[in-house]
């Protein structure tokens, strides 16, 4: 790569190499997105090729966008956050190179793995155990070059951004190496440490919070910088950041067992996972108003600014996800939701709404800046916009298809005849599904589309930025 | 102490500890400090950023 764009005291190198992957990994994911829900609706399609089946294929889908695109995303605005905020280089050039090149191989990894069927069966922890074990050293290396930072920073306080990635990036450690505690019998093959309900438990501990921490503090402070920093003023209340911080981080942590109502798993504790999701309504709520008042007295800058845009509708639909989960972990709404569509739904409108958008939006910002040009200065605004318009129509297809099908299938599937007996085979609710399941492949496939002029755009703005550094380069040359 | 102890006083000092934390983040005294910290993303203002730097190319030829 080229050095014309080193910064004098930051490490933009690491940044940078995680950006273009994050829009990489975007489009791949998304692809195979579009790929496996087309899928469902041609079951014909690709079928007689087993590394492609559903099954192989679903997992690859959901890796490749969390940790392929959601992850480099993560990388990157947290190393250009931590740097900027605390104004000192990134602790050490070799750790930072380690996390990026560490990570690439953990998702290829993935890429390879899956499709030839080696899997832990446990939702987004699929990955055999050898490349858990990279995983750990990855993520090992990635705390300590980001707390390093911390430590040897130049201001005062510790931004709050700082705060939610930090929480992040030691939550995940916890609990990837809880629930990845595995006895090896082979190469590609190992058996969880725990059984029956405990292992359920420790798997819905793990997966819920890859949900409230991977997916949300990580992207919080994502929030907290680049919603401020796009809309040129501060937080709207640095007091109800602080506060939000401490009551989301200390409430995620107990949500899990809403995954797992009316399963072999304690009453006690599922009343108990459906309680403290109730309550985690209100640090959801209070964070997404803090971001969103930010633009109080600026919302005309709504009007002309599609990236600003793209962050405080990311807000709308983060907004709209946690009070859609709460609702649907009670047990009663979760006995018509649960092992439906909707459940799908609901995961999207968190995945593609608020953590696509929010990354999307600060991509949008910060490419520019790693390529000498002002924040936000993309070859084409007008693309970008377009981009707006496609991800919001793609992602309410998704959700609004997903809503009508899930709440088809559970009525469907609970529907009684006056004798006892159901109503409805189950095969019914699958041929009732496909309209459904077809305006998904539309809303997805126009959601991608907009991943595929973003990279069109970004592919054009660090063509032009390196044409410009040329001549100047050229100028300088001439006149020395 | 019985373990069972030890866990039920978990809540109350859970909740201790949120209401410390409400009353900590919005007394007066913390306000210069937090709007201080609310200013970091603009403390570097882009002092290093390609915009400025184009400028000083300039200002050489």
């Amino acid at each position: 790569m080229s050095t014309a764009f080193d910064h004098p005291t930051y490490n933009y190198r690491v940044v940078r190499a995680f950006t273009i992957m994050t829009v990489v990994w975007g489009v791949v994911g998304m692809a195979i997105g579009v790929l496996i829900a087309s899928q469902l609706v041609w079951p014909d399609l690709l079928a007689n090729i087993p590394y492609l089946h559903f099954g192989r294929l679903r997992p690859l889908h959901t890796n490749a966008v969390i940790f392929g695109f959601g992850g480099s995303a993560l990388f990157a605005t947290s190393y250009y956050v931590v740097q900027r905020t605390t104004q000192a280089r990134l602790f050490s050039d070799v750790l930072s190179g380690f996390t990026f090149w560490g990570w690439q191989a953990i998702i290829v990894a993935a890429a390879i793995t899956l499709p030839l069927g080696y899997t832990q069966t446990k939702e987004y922890a699929e990955l055999e155990w050898p490349i858990d074990i990279l995983i750990t050293l990855v993520w090992v290396a990635y705390a300590i070059n980001f707390f390093g930072t911390i430590a040897k920073r130049k201001m005062k306080h510790i931004y709050v951004a700082n705060w939610f990635y930090g929480a992040f990036i030691i939550t995940v450690a916890v609990l990837h190496i809880g629930n990845s505690a595995v006895v090896p019998v082979g190469a590609w093959k190992s058996y969880s440490v725990y059984s029956g309900a405990a292992d359920a438990m420790v798997q819905w501990w793990y997966g819920h919070n890859a949900v409230g921490f991977f997916l949300t503090a990580g992207f919080l402070g994502m929030m907290y910088y680049f919603v401020p920093k796009q809309a040129d003023r501060p937080v709207f209340s640095y007091r109800l950041s602080i506060v939000h911080f401490w009551a989301l981080i200390s409430l995620y942590i107990w949500a899990g067992p809403h995954h797992l109502h009316y399963t072999a798993l304690p009453n006690w504790t599922q009343s108990l996972g459906m309680v403290m999701s109730l309550i985690l309504l209100a640090p959801s709520w209070g964070g997404m108003i803090n971001g969103v008042m930010t633009l109080s007295g600026a919302w005309h800058k709504l009007r002309h600014d599609p990236i600003l845009r793209f962050l405080v509708v990311s807000l709308s639909f983060y907004g709209m996800s946690t009070f859609e989960g709460p609702m649907m972990s009670i047990k009663t709404v979760n006995a018509l939701s649960h092992y439906t569509d909707w459940t799908v739904g609901h995961v999207h409108a968190g995945a593609l709404g608020w953590v696509a958008m929010v990354s999307i939006g600060a991509v949008y910002h910060l490419l520019p800046v790693m390529y000498g040009q002002k924040a936000g200065a993309m070859y084409s605004t007008r693309l970008i916009n377009v981009h707006f318009w496609l991800a919001t129509i793609g992602t309410v297809l998704y959700i609004a298809s997903m809503w009508v099908n899930g709440i088809m299938q559970g009525l469907m599937w609970r529907a009684f005849n006056d004798d006892g007996s159901l109503t409805y085979t189950f095969v019914e609710s699958v041929d009732a599904s496909y309209p459904g399941w077809f305006v998904r492949v539309l809303g997805g496939s126009i959601f991608l589309l907009g991943m595929l002029l973003m990279s069109y755009n970004a592919y054009m703005t660090v063509r032009s930025a390196k044409g410009q550094e040329a001549q100047a380069f050229d100028a300088d040359t001439q006149t020395a | 102490m019985d373990i069972n102890t030890l866990r039920a006083l978990a809540t109350p000092i859970a909740f201790v500890a949120f209401i410390g934390i409400c009353f900590w983040a919005y007394s007066k005294g913390r306000k210069k400090d937090f709007d201080e910290a609310a200013n970091l993303p603009f403390a570097d203002d882009d002092m290093h950023d390609g915009a400025q730097r184009n400028e000083s190319v300039e200002k050489d030829k």
